[in-house]
C-alpha cells in the first residue's frame, strides 16, 4: 500500500537531500502556512466579524421588550417590490407631544455592557436601529453589541454631552456611513422611557487624543453645558484608525414612551 | 517535510487522505475564526481605538 501511494515529491525526498536543501523546504513551508493563516486573519476581520457581530447586535435588539424595532422593519419587509408598503398602524407623535429639552428625563448610568437604548438615523436607512450600550472597550461592547457609550458622559437627554462610539469598518460597522450625515439630520435615541430626537449641528475630522469633542459643553472642556448635545464618534479614514470622525447635534425635542414613534423614522431622511 | 509527512501519516487511500484533510482544515479555520482570531485582534491591540485618557 505504501510503495503504491506516494506523496510526488516523496521520491525526491526518499532518495535523500542534503541538510541545507531540506532546512529551507522546511522554512518554506512554514511560509507558506504562515501566509495562509495571515491571509485567514484578513478575510476574518474583513468579512467574517461583521456576520459574528451583525448577528449579535439583531439578537440584542430582540431581547429588548420596550424597543419598537418593528417600527421600522415593519415597513421595510412587506409588500411586493414597485408596491406601495402595506401601511402599518404606526401612529406618530403629534406636535403636541413634542416636549422642550429642559424637561426631558435622564435615566440612570447603566452597569457596564448594559443595553440601555436604541439608535435610529434616517440618513442611513429608514430600517436602521442598533442597540446602545454602556462602555467603550472592544471586547465586550464595541466588537459585540455595536455602539458604545462613554462612560461618564451624558445619557440621553441630559444638559450635556451624550457621546457613543461605534465602529466604522468591520464588526458590523454601526458608523460606517457617519460621513453622509448632513446638517439638520435626525438621529433618534430610544430608551426605555422616552424618545429623544437629535439634529446633527457640525462635524469635525480630528486626532485620537483630542478627546474634548466628548466634553459637556463639545470642544469647549470645562465650561458649564447649557444644551443637550449628543457626540457620534467613529475612526476616520476608513480602515484606518488614524484619525477620528466627530458628529455633534443637539436635542431638539423629546417624548414620553406611548405618544407613538417619532416621524423622523417613518418618513426618513430628507435628500 | 511538513507536507509530505502528514500526506504518508494519513491512513486510507488519496481519496480519503483528501476529505480528510479537507475537514481537518475546515476545523482549524473555525477554531481560527471563533477563538483564535479574536483572542490575537484583542490581545496584541490590532486596530485599538482607544487612548488613556
Amino acid at each position: 500500500m505504501t510503495s503504491t501511494l506516494r506523496y510526488p515529491g516523496a521520491t525526491a525526498h526518499a532518495a535523500g537531500r542534503d541538510a541545507g536543501t531540506r532546512a529551507l523546504a522546511l522554512v518554506g513551508e512554514l511560509m507558506i502556512i504562515a501566509g495562509t493563516v495571515i491571509g485567514l486573519f484578513v478575510l476574518w476581520q474583513l468579512f467574517y466579524t461583521d456576520v459574528t457581530a451583525g448577528r449579535e447586535q439583531a439578537r440584542v435588539l430582540d431581547s429588548l421588550p420596550w424597543a419598537q424595532v418593528n417600527a421600522v422593519r415593519a415597513p421595510a419587509a412587506s409588500g411586493e417590490p414597485g408596491e406601495p408598503p402595506v401601511s402599518v398602524a404606526i401612529n406618530t407623535i403629534p406636535p403636541e407631544a413634542q416636549l422642550d429639552p429642559a424637561t426631558a428625563p435622564v435615566m440612570k448610568e447603566p452597569r457596564h455592557a448594559a443595553t440601555f437604548a436604541t439608535m435610529y438615523v434616517p440618513r442611513w436607512g429608514i430600517d436602521y436601529v442598533k442597540p446602545i450600550s454602556e462602555g467603550v472597550t472592544r471586547y465586550d461592547v464595541l466588537d459585540r453589541l455595536g455602539i458604545g457609550h462613554y462612560p461618564g458622559t451624558g445619557m440621553p437627554g441630559a444638559l450635556g454631552n451624550f457621546a457613543i462610539s461605534a465602529h466604522r469598518t468591520t464588526y458590523a460597522k454601526p458608523f460606517s456611513r457617519i460621513d453622509e450625515l448632513m446638517v439638520g439630520d435626525a438621529l433618534v435615541i430610544q430608551t426605555e422611557d422616552a424618545w429623544y430626537v437629535y439634529r446633527v449641528t457640525s462635524h469635525e475630522i480630528v486626532l485620537p487624543t483630542q478627546v474634548e469633542v466628548i466634553a459637556p459643553v463639545p470642544d469647549h472642556p470645562g465650561r458649564t453645558p447649557n444644551d443637550h448635545y449628543i457626540t457620534l464618534t467613529s475612526c476616520h479614514p476608513r480602515f484606518s484608525a488614524s484619525h477620528r470622525y466627530v458628529v455633534h447635534g443637539v436635542l431638539e425635542y423629546w417624548s414620553p414612551t406611548g405618544a407613538g414613534v417619532p416621524p423622523e423614522i417613518v418618513e426618513g431622511a430628507s435628500s | 517535510m511538513i507536507f509530505p509527512w502528514i500526506w504518508r501519516s494519513l491512513p486510507g487511500p488519496a481519496w480519503v487522505r483528501t476529505a480528510t484533510l479537507l475537514v481537518v482544515g475546515a476545523a482549524v479555520v473555525w477554531v481560527l475564526f471563533e477563538y483564535g482570531f479574536p483572542w490575537f485582534s484583542i490581545t496584541f491591540g490590532i486596530q485599538d481605538q482607544s487612548v488613556g485618557a
